[in-house]
């Protein structure tokens, strides 16, 4: 057993080890920490397979970007946990039939092939240039188009979030700019047309003393 | 199972792990199912062992030219996966404003 088969295994085991406990974690920030597991182990699997790009995309988009906005939701959420597992192993039965089921049929397809042990030499032109430039220019080249639609993708993904979670908050006093560039002056000022009036003079108040001498 | 014994890895190795995986989050989805939360990352479990497949494929490929397509396309995959959990715990966080709970049974609004 060499070395590569060695970390397979180790490696292989911490991934599905991390993804029993994500399925049957008590609490989600857990369940959070050990997809994050998962993910590391499963990008050192990758890195077996000669897939660096994948592998550290996977480790940089995931654990640090996804998995942290889970953990933020998890923790902004007040989430009931004892109510969420009420019908935990009420499902076991079925959940377990349907798995066994799953893992049967995979074994029925595997077992009939796939016996490749030896993956095919890497050209030398392949360990010059890299994996990352192989897949860069295959990306830049082959599926240029897909790549634009992906990207399109992420934006409407960023716009439907933002709008989904943006509201307006309406205990806040605030000026809407809008409505104060369009103002006109009349809007402000009203000029009423009337007669002029002429003031009679007032008849003199000499003898009634004033209210703030007597005190 | 002379192919999963102690040996040199072979395909039908990463095929397994891929396997295992896949059945473990299919059972997660069950066990789980009044937890929107862990539905959302046994789903993301899911296609992670997609992609583990795709790889271990394009790594075993013979045809050296072709090889680079499943990793290409495992680029695609990663990015529908963040874009479809940052829209699900969107929607998953305006749930929870209108509704004050996540959990899937007392969502039935819909009668369905």
């Amino acid at each position: 057993m060499d070395m590569t088969t060695a970390l397979f295994y180790v490696f292989s085991a911490v991934l599905i080890g991390a993804a029993f406990r994500v399925i049957t974690a008590r609490s989600p920030v857990h369940a959070a920490l050990f997809l994050v597991l998962a993910f590391a182990s499963a990008a050192c699997v990758w890195m077996l397979l000669r897939a660096e790009f994948l592998a550290i995309s996977l480790v940089l988009v995931y654990v640090g970007a996804v998995m942290v906005l889970f953990l933020f939701v998890v923790m902004m959420l007040d989430i009931n946990v004892d109510g969420m597992r009420a019908g935990f192993w009420k499902h076991f039965p079925l959940a377990g039939l349907v798995g066994v089921i799953i893992a049967l049929e995979m074994a029925a397809v595997l077992l009939g092939g796939f016996r490749l042990s030896e993956a095919p030499a890497t050209t030398a032109a392949e360990i010059a240039q890299g994996n990352t430039k192989l897949l860069g220019i295959e990306i830049y080249t082959e599926y240029l188009y897909p790549l634009q639609l992906a990207a399109v993708l992420l934006l409407i993904a960023i716009i439907a979030a933002i709008a989904l979670t943006l509201r307006p908050r309406r205990d806040t006093k605030s000026m809407n700019p809008a409505d104060q560039v369009r103002v006109k002056s009349r809007d402000r000022l009203r000029l009423v047309k009337m007669d002029a009036v002429v003031e009679a003079p007032a008849a003199p108040v000499a003898d009634q003393p004033v209210a703030g001498e007597a005190k | 199972m002379t192919s999963l014994a102690l040996g040199p890895i072979t395909l039908g190795h990463f095929l397994s792990v891929g396997a295992i995986l896949f059945a473990l989050s299919v059972v997660g989805i069950f066990l789980n199912r009044k937890n929107l939360i862990v539905l959302l990352m046994a789903i993301e479990l899911m296609l992670l062992a997609v992609n583990l497949n795709f790889i271990a494929f394009s790594h075993y490929l013979p045809v050296v030219a072709d090889r680079m397509a499943g990793q290409v396309f495992v680029f695609f995959i990663l990015t529908v996966a963040a874009a479809e959990s940052a829209i699900g715990l969107a929607i998953l966080v305006v749930l929870f404003r209108n509704r004050a709970t996540i959990n899937v049974d007392e969502l039935d609004e819909l009668k369905g």
